[in-house]
């Protein structure tokens, strides 16, 4: 038989990947990947894991190759012409903060963890895709960077975002939520990374805020954020194949990955309440809302996903039906902690002006008018009494998620949600049965958490002033904190669109 | 009941192309227009046909050249010479 002139896509993938990989003789496999065996996960055939996408070394870089011009001809076209004149409103870019102050970081760590996972899982498919994500995680990061940078020229609160990320109150949740998952074992880490936060969730991460972007004129984060999405394309079914194949290898994976399925669902739907305010509130010309977007990307998409995996015995994340409970009040209460605490972030709040509320209104027919209008109207009454209002007090905190305890019990939007648990003589707090659920399956490492309200009350932050705790975060205060009205951002941007056209107002379409 | 797969591409030059031919190949699948991007849900199963998009670009297109134009997508994938296809099994 002669052998065919050229390998098929599938047989040239073999090669690459598997090909390069060989057995140990003269060292124990368990010696080499020590981290494989303690979480309790059981592999019996590591052949048996079947790579979904069939992207061999060479191809990875051409087409990774061919991304990157793209994306720097457009940086370089944004810079040359003034693109950040191009933006819809100058409180659109607080979105932008939002994301480099508190997205872009995790990418730096999904960097360092997927090159961990390169080295340590013991099969060699699975080894080459998380080499190639780890690589892609760190060109994330970077060409989040490069791109925003050219709106760190105009704009406050994106000067020093890495010290931000490890200090700031809001910026410990993404942060906690990253460190939780790089701190827990590979099958874990690749459970809650790969499946729930990426395939499960990530779709309502970027697709509508980058959507949202190029509809507020934004053409740098459009650009970087599909260009991270096609690599997202490729770790979403990575994460579906994963968890797939943990779950055909052995019938007492089921209920370890259900677990953690559970616990990290929870966590990525708290995460995404950051997004979710973005979507609902930092948009001048908004794509879609976040009701909408956790219908289409989570119910719909979700429920396809979780019918497909019923025959393995998984069922749907444990509280997804809270999170359908709270959609139509989670964004608003968000929006209200920021609003509060303004004067303590990297990032501006603002009164919604009468347009958006008709929006808000409209898409939230059962929620917004009877709970959040009156109080944004109140608020409104004080920022032109002269007393805008800014909360004095520190917020309790959840021991889990981190976010300031002001979500509400399901179906009762005027009662604060909490839970208290027990350990070790103490007592710890938390939002949620979900986030209670994941302390008490692991207390002594959630008691660790380095909550940013704690560590301020025992003097770990600058001061005891909060001039002082701002100094600490590296906040220009000023100029990054309060209210856009008034703020030097404000005056910059009426000053670009004098003799352009009229000052827009963030409005609904 | 038949769960719907999805595939968000790009509205690029190829991204337009590569929405043709997926419209032109699978009955079924149903376009949704957003700003800078198109999602396409098809009941079941959805192929991409190399062929196809080539034929509508006027050059040769290789599947693996969906990396350059996806967004996102929802299934499982299954790439080879000629086709790209997303299911669930």
């Amino acid at each position: 038989m002669t052998p065919p002139r050229k390998l098929s896509l599938k047989q040239k993938y073999g090669a690459y990947t598997r090909g390069l990989d060989w057995d140990p003789t003269y060292q124990k496999a368990d010696d080499i990947f020590p981290f494989a065996k303690y979480e309790g996960i059981k592999i019996h055939d590591w052949d048996a894991w079947e790579d979904p996408f069939k992207l061999t070394m060479d191809a990875y870089w051409k087409f990774q190759a061919e991304k990157e011009r793209k994306l720097y001809a457009v940086i370089d076209s944004m810079a040359q012409n003034n693109g950040q004149l191009g933006i819809t409103d100058a409180r659109y870019l607080n979105a932008v903060k939002l994301f480099i102050q508190g997205v872009t970081p995790l990418e730096y760590q999904a960097h360092r963890h997927f090159a961990h996972l390169a080295r340590h899982l013991p099969g060699a498919g699975l080894r080459v895709a998380a080499q190639m994500q780890s690589i892609d995680e760190l060109r994330h990061c970077q060409t989040q960077i490069h791109t925003i940078s050219h709106y760190n020229k105009y704009f406050d609160g994106i000067h020093d975002f890495t010290h931000m990320h490890d200090r700031l109150w809001y910026l410990s949740v993404p942060k906690s939520f990253f460190d939780d998952a790089t701190s827990a074992g590979p099958f874990e880490f690749m459970t809650a990374i790969s499946f729930a936060f990426e395939y499960v969730l990530t779709n309502l991460l970027f697709v509508p805020f980058m959507s949202g972007a190029a509809y507020n004129g934004d053409m740098a984060t459009v650009t970087f954020g599909f260009s991270a999405q096609s690599d997202e394309s490729r770790h979403m079914t990575l994460g579906l194949e994963a968890v797939r194949f943990l779950l055909e290898q052995d019938e007492a994976n089921v209920p370890i990955v259900q677990g953690w399925i559970d616990k990290w669902f929870w966590r990525g739907y708290r995460l995404l309440s950051l997004v979710g305010m973005m979507m609902d509130y930092m948009l001048p010309k908004k794509v879609m809302s976040w009701g909408e977007a956790w219908e289409t990307y989570y119910e719909q998409a979700g429920g396809a996903l979780f019918a497909d995996l019923a025959r393995y015995g998984i069922r749907e994340p444990k509280y997804a039906d809270v999170a359908k409970a709270e959609k139509g009040h989670m964004t608003h209460q968000a929006w209200g902690i920021f609003y509060n605490y303004t004067h303590a972030a990297g990032m501006h709040t603002w009164d919604i002006d009468e347009a958006h509320m008709a929006w808000l209104r409209e898409k939230y027919p059962d929620t917004f008018a009877q709970h959040y209008e009156p109080r944004y109207r109140k608020w409104r009454e004080q920022a032109e009494e002269g007393k805008r209002f800014y909360n004095d007090g520190l917020p309790q905190l959840c021991q889990v998620c981190q976010i300031p305890m002001a979500f509400t019990e399901v179906g009762d939007p005027n009662t604060i949600s909490f839970r208290v648990s027990e350990h070790g003589g103490d007592k710890f707090h938390t939002c949620s049965d979900g986030c209670k659920d994941i302390f008490d399956h692991e207390p002594e490492k959630y008691a660790q958490a380095w909550l940013p309200v704690h560590q301020i009350f025992q003097g770990n932050c600058g001061g005891a002033t909060l001039p002082e705790v701002l100094d600490w975060y590296h906040i220009n205060q000023g100029a990054d904190n309060m209210d856009y009205a008034g703020s030097p951002e404000e005056a910059q941007w009426n000053r670009w669109m004098e003799g352009r056209r009229p000052v827009v107002p963030v409005a609904a379409e | 009941m038949t769960k719907p797969v999805s595939i968000t591409l790009q509205n690029t030059q190829d991204g337009f192309a590569i929405v043709e031919a997926i419209l032109a190949d699978n009955p079924e699948a149903k376009s949704n227009p957003f700003p800078a991007m198109t999602k396409i849900d098809c009941p079941g199963r959805l192929e991409i046909r190399a062929e196809s998009v080539s034929e509508r670009l006027g050059r040769d297109w290789d599947p693996q050249e969906i990396h350059l134009s996806v967004i996102s997508l929802s299934g499982s994938v299954d790439e080879d010479d000629g086709v790209f296809a997303i299911f669930w099994r």
